[in-house]
Parts: structure tokens; C-alpha cells; sequence
């Protein structure tokens, strides 16, 4: 996705890096805060859809089985930030690993499904444990000291705590994708006979961006309880997951920045919504409706697309 | 003797038709989906919601037409056969071409229209719908509800005349073919798309028939497919994604298991068809009765 | 009539076609006339059952004429093409696993008057009446491309288009093969095949194309093998 020169890259990321500092001052920092989490979660999901060629149905899993133990890790044991937030994104990985090796031995819809039914598994478990608190959730999640020395209870410092995190979430994400790890990964999703008969295992490298795609949405429940202070079942629920299909979708599935710009879109599109609760479903369907039929490439797919189509003949 | 194994019978013979009960909703949905999606490949999504539609079309018929309970086990199939065919024909055939991710996302789309639609106009709560089929059988340890016996005899029979349908008739024939090698068949002059849009229909229409056996069950209500749907799920990757006899099996046996469970480890009932769903895979990854793709 | 015998049953003229963003015909022409045995010859790759694909209709983009009994084709979905009286027995046969031997056979349905009836199909091949409650697969190779010769000709389609119908297969197989295209030709069937196996196709041929890399390298017809030897071996790389 080059279409734009080094250096002009380069000023973009500096006016993105510019624009996330100075976005507190203009917004608010917890609405802010809530789209990067799930622009990070449906980023989680885009680097294994758009770049593995697994539709994962079940991210809600990782994202709020790690929300429950950082919640329950910082409000009950008391635990600094930093291990709070390892042990949600250590649990996440740990689920992904396990539902990994049995999901991933199957390809295409079949991995889908399989993911939605340990999704639900997931989610009954969240529904009886104790230390869910159940259908309350874990309310009153403190925010604690990262590292005995950052100080998440102010609400600027929480925002570029966060910021940084989703920062170096990203960060991570492009990197596979630009490594030979991650042109593996292409190679196997565009024809994985082939790369099986190239030698490659294939199995290890769908299983290892599956776990590393856990660990990432982990990320983000853990630190959207930090933000709401607040762990509940919705964020183990399927429609979590779907919520995150539908930004990638919209922002464009197999781009990095789709992630980014599909959670502003429907992130504020619902917080605009709000008032209209029984709206939201009917215009998340036609949203979903829509983008698949006409808008496939997304919003970012579609500027790429543009920006391609402008260059003189390569 | 009144009890088995401690367990008395009314207790195990009333949980077991529970589990049945169940079990004919798990097969006749599963059953929908692996039509669909053994020609089609594509998971319909929207199948909980078309089972929803079938449920409230009834509770409509009735409501608003004062046409009762026979006659929109007819109707309300055909209604949302026929919804299915129109959506079919003019949406989720233009992705066919396309990598199967679209028309999952677009099937999953319409589910959540469709529900959000009747979560808008109905709220949450459900509807009632009255029994048809009051009174019961007297077998001496218990008593079971006519209606109940009704709806597990009457999934059977649909069940196995799919199942006829699809193994032993030409039309059956001409299905299994196109699964297999959809190319070939329309170069011997079978229409194929017409063939794709009545299957989904078939599939639907079986769908919309679960909602109208289900309405005097459980209530009509818009979540009442979004809460089947993910078990139907773990029933047809238990069974084998595209296997008619998988479906019916898997369908029935899941329910029956739960049932069970719910009365010897109550807690476990909820989750018993996902640690099925587990065990099996781990042996079997392609399901119990399907075929490697 | 003389139009009916001037006009070629099927004619491709131009052909061009492409699997995906590879162009895999770069230009075919050709025509096969009423009651001809025409063969495609060439090595693997080079095209030929590309074009039958092509004929057929199964084939994504694709430029160019292709006539069947003056019909055109172009833009024509594989189920239309069928109805024009053509019929397709692929390379890997196709038979469905999931029908019997019978329910093959009687899959392709009858679009035409003038086909085969099942007795005589029968009668022909014996052994698919044997084993016709068998799974299809189930069937030895030799069967089973009886079998997918079988099933279209009850089509009533008068163009046979037959890929490799001998790939694989023991010499005796060969040979009933053999027969049973020589006695389709005495019924007033038309054939297109595709053949490596050069000793069988020249007994049964009428006409040959040679097709290399998309396109066709050369024809000659059964006559000229004869007198033009040297020049056929050439073509043919041998």
C-alpha cells in the first residue's frame, strides 16, 4: 500500500502522532479513549482477516475475558496497572492459544463457526463465574499506579497511557504485516497448498498470528476497563465481535488504517445514536448491508483505490 | 419401580422431552443451514432471524387476519420462502463471485435489520401464542403435553422427508450433483442460479416453519432467533457443516444430551453442546459426519 | 439441404480467452463439421481443454466467435450453450460421488430428441448396468468414463465434446473406447475430442488441429498423415 512517497508518509505519521496530542484538548478523552480501544480490537481482527484470510466471529473473547481479569486483578488484588493489564492480555493469549489449536486446523467458514461457538462458551463461563460479577459486571474498576509510577486516575495521563498503548499496538500490527513473518502469512492466505508445499507450517504460522491477534484485542479489553471502569458481559458477547467486523468493514479490511478510521466512524456514529437505543441494531444491519454490497473496498480501501487510479501507469 | 437410577421417571421422561423438544428446533434449523450451505456455501446468518419472522408472520396471521395455528404452518413458511427467494435473487447472488466472507457479512447484515427492525416495533418482550394442541398423553409415570408430542413428531417427519427428498429423488439428485461440481451440471443444461434460489428458499422456508412450531413454545419474541442461532451454530459444526443426516442426528442428540444434563448437572446444561462441540473436534476436526472439503 | 451442409456445426473464430488476469488462448479458430471426428492435439498446457471450456461456456472472459450451428454464443451462461445441442465430458470425468451409477447417468437431462435411449446405453455398456446402484465413484476408472461418455449421450445433443477420454486407462478399455466413438460416428454423432494418445486419435480422426501455447500450430487431415508424414512429426515434436 505504497501509494504515497516515504517522505510524505513520514509528515503524515508526524501530523497523526500531532493530532493525537492535541485531540484531548478538542474532545472528550473518554469518548477518544473508547475508539482507540476499539479501533485497536478491530485492528486485532483486521490482521487476521485482511492479512491471514481468517474471519475470526469470536474476538469478544479475548477482548473481555481480559477486561474480567485486569478488572478483577487491579480492583481486587490490588495489582499495579502494568501486571494487571499483562495478565488480561497473558489470559487473552492463553484462550487464544487454546481455541487456536483447535480452531485453526480448519479452514474458511468452518474456523468462523468454531470461533463464534467457543466465543459463546466463553461467554456462558463469564455468565456463571463468580468473579464476573455476572450480569452487574465488575463495577468501580480502580485506575492504579503503572509501574509504581504512572498515575492512570488522572484522566490526561490515562489518555495518553492509552494512546501510547494503541499506539505501540499498531505499531506491532505493521510491523508483522511488513516482515517476512507476515509475507508468510500473505503467501498463505492467497494459496496455502502452496506455501505448504514450499514447507513452510503452515499450522504454526496461522496459530502464532492467531494468538498474537488475541493477545492484541486483549490489549484493548484491558484497557477499556481501565478507561470505563467497568467490565461487563456485554464485552464477551457476540455482539462485540460483530461490532468489530463492522468497523473493519467499513473502514476497510485489508488496510491498516481501516481499523482507525471505521472506529471513528461507528463508534461516534453510536455514541450519536445513543438516545435512540433501538436504532442501533437496524442501522448497524443496513450499514453492514450497504458497505458489502457497494463499499466493499471500505473507506480506506476506497481512497487507496482512488489514489491508485490517479498514479500514471505503473 | 419409579425412579431410574434415583432419578424418577416423570422427572427423566419430562426433561428428556424438553431436550427433544429442543432437539426438533436444533435439526429442523440445522437442517436449513447445511441445505443452504452445501450448495451455496454460504452460512446464512440470517437464519435466526428468518425463524423469527416465520413466529411472529404466524402470530400476525392470527392477530390481525384471525387465521389460527394449521393454516400458517403452511403460510408463513411460504412467506418467508418467499422473502428468502427475493433476497437470493437480487442481493446475495452479486457476491457468489467473491470470497465467501462477503455473503456471510451480508446474510449477518440482514439478521441484525431484521432483528433490529422487530426489536423497534415489538420491543423486547415476546408475544403469546396459543396453544394449539391442549391436552396431553397419559403414559402412567407422566403426562405429556400433546402439543409438545406434536411438534417433536411433526420436526421428525419434516426431518426425514428432507432427508427422502434430498437422497432419493431426481431433484434431490440434481442438488447433490451441483454440490459437488456446480460447473458441470450447467453445462448439461440445468439451471443452476434457479437451482441456488430455491434452495435458499428451502432452507429458509424450513427456518420460517421452526418459528411457527416454535410460536406456542416459547415466546415470539425478535430476540428469539439471535439466542438459537449460536447453539444451532456449535450443532452444525458438530455435525458437519453441509451433512443433511449430520444435521438431523446432531440436532436431536445435542437436545436430548442437554436435556439430560439439565437434570443431572444443572449448571452444565448451557454449555454441555460447546464441550461436545470441543471433544468432537479435537477427534474428529471435520465434524462428526462431514466430508474433508 | 445445402445450407445445413455448407455451415460447420461449431465455429471458433478469433478465440481469445483468459483464467483470471492470464491470458490463456491467445487466438483459436476452428470448425467442426456435421458427422466429423475432429482432434485436438498438443502437449499439456498448451490449451486444449481450455478451449473446450471455452465451447462450453465455463469459461470467465472471453473474446472472440464461437458458433454452434450458427447460434453465437457469446455472453451465453453454460445451461444456454447446452440447450444449442452440445455436450461436455471433462478430463477428471466428473462423476458424482454422492449418486449412483444410475442417477449419473440420468442426471444430464434430455434437451433433444435423437439421443440414446437407456436401453441402448445400456446395451452399449453392459457393465454400467451391472453396477448401476454403485456409487458412482466406486466404479473402476475404466467405468467411470464409460460412464461420462454414457450420461450425454442421452442429452440428445449432436456435439460430443470428449476430453482425454483415454487418459489412464488399460489398452482393452482403450479399445471399447475406440469402438464406441467409431459406432457414434455411424449414428450421426459429432466429435470434438482432446487426445495425447496420437495412435489412438489418428485411427479415429477425421481432421486434426494442433494447438501449441494457445493457438493453433497446424491441421491436417487423417489423409495427409499418409503423404505428409514428415511434416506432421514435426508439428507433433516427434
Amino acid at each position: 500500500m505504497h501509494f504515497l512517497s516515504p517522505r510524505t508518509n513520514l509528515v503524515l505519521l508526524l501530523l497523526a502522532i500531532a493530532a493525537v496530542a492535541v485531540a484531548p484538548f478538542v474532545a472528550y478523552p473518554l469518548f477518544l479513549m473508547k475508539l482507540m480501544c476499539f479501533a485497536l480490537l478491530a485492528a486485532s481482527v483486521n490482521l487476521l482477516v485482511g492479512y491471514v484470510g481468517l474471519l475470526s466471529f469470536g474476538h469478544a473473547m479475548f477482548y473481555g475475558a481480559a477486561g474480567y481479569v485486569t478488572a478483577h486483578a487491579v480492583k481486587v488484588w490490588g495489582w499495579d496497572g502494568a501486571a494487571g493489564i499483562l495478565a488480561g492480555v497473558g489470559t487473552a493469549a492463553a484462550i487464544g492459544l487454546l481455541t487456536g489449536l483447535l480452531a485453526i486446523r480448519r479452514q474458511g467458514i468452518y474456523f468462523s463457526m468454531i470461533t463464534l461457538a467457543f466465543a459463546q462458551l466463553v461467554y456462558f463461563i463469564a455468565l456463571r463465574m463468580p468473579f464476573t460479577g455476572g450480569e452487574d459486571g465488575i463495577q468501580d474498576v480502580p485506575r492504579p499506579l503503572v509501574l509504581g509510577l504512572i498515575p492512570l486516575h488522572d484522566g490526561m495521563v490515562l489518555y495518553y497511557f492509552v494512546a501510547a498503548l494503541v499506539g505501540l499496538g499498531f505499531w506491532l500490527i505493521h510491523r508483522v504485516v511488513h516482515s517476512p513473518f507476515g509475507q508468510v502469512l500473505r503467501a498463505i492466505r492467497d494459496n496455502e497448498p502452496r506455501a505448504q508445499s514450499l514447507g513452510y507450517r503452515v499450522l504454526r504460522y496461522k496459530l502464532l498470528a492467531f494468538v498474537l491477534s488475541a493477545a492484541l484485542a486483549g490489549l484493548a479489553g484491558s484497557l477499556k476497563v481501565l478507561v470505563f471502569q467497568l467490565a461487563t458481559l456485554t464485552d464477551v458477547h457476540w455482539a462485540t465481535s460483530g461490532e468489530a467486523l463492522l468497523i473493519c468493514i467499513v473502514g476497510g479490511m485489508h488496510t491498516l488504517l481501516g481499523p482507525v478510521v471505521g472506529s471513528i466512524v461507528i463508534v461516534s456514529m453510536e455514541n450519536y445514536l445513543a438516545s435512540f437505543a433501538e436504532w442501533v441494531l437496524i442501522i448497524q444491519g443496513a450499514v453492514f448491508v450497504l458497505v458489502v454490497m457497494l463499499f466493499r473496498k471500505g473507506i480506506v480501501g476506497q481512497f487507496y483505490a482512488y489514489l491508485a487510479s490517479r498514479r500514471p501507469a505503473a | 419401580m419409579d425412579s431410574f437410577f434415583g432419578i424418577p421417571w416423570a422427572a427423566l421422561i419430562g426433561q428428556l422431552m424438553v431436550g427433544l423438544i429442543n432437539g426438533s428446533f436444533y435439526a429442523l434449523m440445522s437442517l436449513g443451514l447445511s441445505i443452504i450451505f452445501g450448495l451455496l456455501h454460504v452460512v446464512n446468518f440470517a437464519h435466526g432471524a428468518q425463524y423469527m419472522l416465520g413466529a411472529f408472520v404466524a402470530w400476525g396471521l392470527l392477530e390481525y387476519l384471525g387465521i389460527g395455528y394449521w393454516p400458517a404452518l403452511l403460510i408463513a413458511p411460504l412467506v418467508v420462502a418467499a422473502f428468502g427467494l427475493a433476497f437470493e435473487r437480487l442481493l446475495l447472488r452479486r457476491l457468489y463471485a467473491l470470497d465467501h466472507v462477503y455473503a456471510l457479512l451480508l446474510t449477518f447484515g440482514v439478521a441484525l435489520l431484521m432483528e433490529g427492525g422487530f426489536r423497534l416495533q415489538f420491543g423486547v418482550s415476546g408475544q403469546p401464542y396459543p396453544n394449539p394442541l391442549s391436552g396431553g398423553l397419559d403414559v402412567g409415570v407422566t403426562f405429556l403435553p400433546l402439543y409438545r408430542v406434536w411438534v417433536i413428531l411433526a420436526a421428525l417427519a419434516v426431518c426425514l422427508g428432507t432427508w427422502f427428498f434430498i437422497e432419493k429423488t431426481k431433484l434431490g439428485a440434481y442438488l447433490r450433483a451441483a454440490n459437488e461440481n456446480t460447473p458441470l451440471v450447467r453445462t448439461f443444461g440445468i439451471n443452476v442460479p434457479r437451482m441456488l434460489m430455491l434452495t435458499y428458499g428451502l432452507g429458509v422456508g424450513l427456518a420460517g416453519l421452526s418459528g411457527v412450531m416454535a410460536a406456542p413454545i416459547y415466546q415470539v419474541s425478535p430476540l428469539m432467533g439471535s439466542n438459537l442461532i449460536i447453539v444451532v451454530f456449535a450443532v452444525v459444526v458438530i455435525g458437519g457443516m453441509g451433512s443433511i443426516l449430520g444435521s438431523i442426528v446432531t440436532g436431536f442428540g445435542l437436545g436430548a444430551i442437554e436435556g439430560l444434563t439439565k437434570l443431572l448437572y444443572p449448571d452444565g446444561a448451557g454449555v454441555v453442546i460447546f464441550v461436545v462441540m470441543i471433544l468432537v473436534l479435537a477427534v474428529r476436526p471435520h465434524g462428526l459426519f462431514g466430508r474433508a472439503h | 439441404m445445402a445450407d445445413a451442409n455448407t455451415r460447420p456445426m461449431l465455429q471458433v473464430a478469433g478465440l481469445r480467452a483468459w483464467y483470471g488476469e492470464t491470458l490463456a488462448l491467445h487466438r483459436i479458430d476452428l470448425e467442426v463439421r456435421e458427422g466429423e471426428v475432429v482432434c485436438l492435439l498438443g502437449r499439456n498446457g498448451a490449451g486444449k481443454t481450455t478451449t473446450l471450456r471455452a465451447i462450453v461456456g465455463l469459461l470467465g472472459r472471453r473474446e472472440g466467435q464461437i458458433q454452434l450451428q450458427g447460434h453465437a454464443t457469446e455472453g451465453l451462461p453454460p445451461e444456454a450453450i447446452a440447450k444449442l445441442g452440445v455436450a461436455y465430458c471433462p478430463e477428471e470425468r466428473g462423476i458424482f460421488a454422492s449418486l449412483t451409477t444410475e442417477e449419473n447417468l440420468l442426471l444430464p437431462p434430455v434437451l433433444h430428441p435423437g439421443g440414446l435411449s437407456v436401453a441402448e446405453i445400456y446395451q452399449l455398456f453392459p457393465n454400467l448396468q451391472q453396477r448401476r446402484k454403485s456409487p458412482g465413484t466406486r466404479l473402476s476408472g475404466g467405468e467411470q468414463q464409460m460412464l461420462a461418455i454414457a450420461r450425454i449421450l442421452r442429452t440428445g445433443a449432436k456435439l460430443l465434446l470428449l476430453d482425454e477420454p483415454t487418459e489412464g486407462l488399460a489398452p482393452v478399455i482403450v479399445e471399447k473406447i475406440g469402438q464406441t466413438i467409431r459406432l457414434l460416428r455411424q449414428r450421426g454423432f459429432t466429435v470434438l475430442m482432446v487426445e495425447q494418445n496420437f495412435r489412438f486419435a489418428s485411427a479415429l480422426a477425421d481432421r486434426f488441429y494442433v494447438i501449441e501455447e494457445g493457438q493453433v500450430a497446424g491441421h491436417f487431415r487423417r489423409d495427409e498423415l499418409d503423404t505428409q508424414r514428415a511434416e506432421v512429426e514435426a508439428l507433433l515434436g516427434l
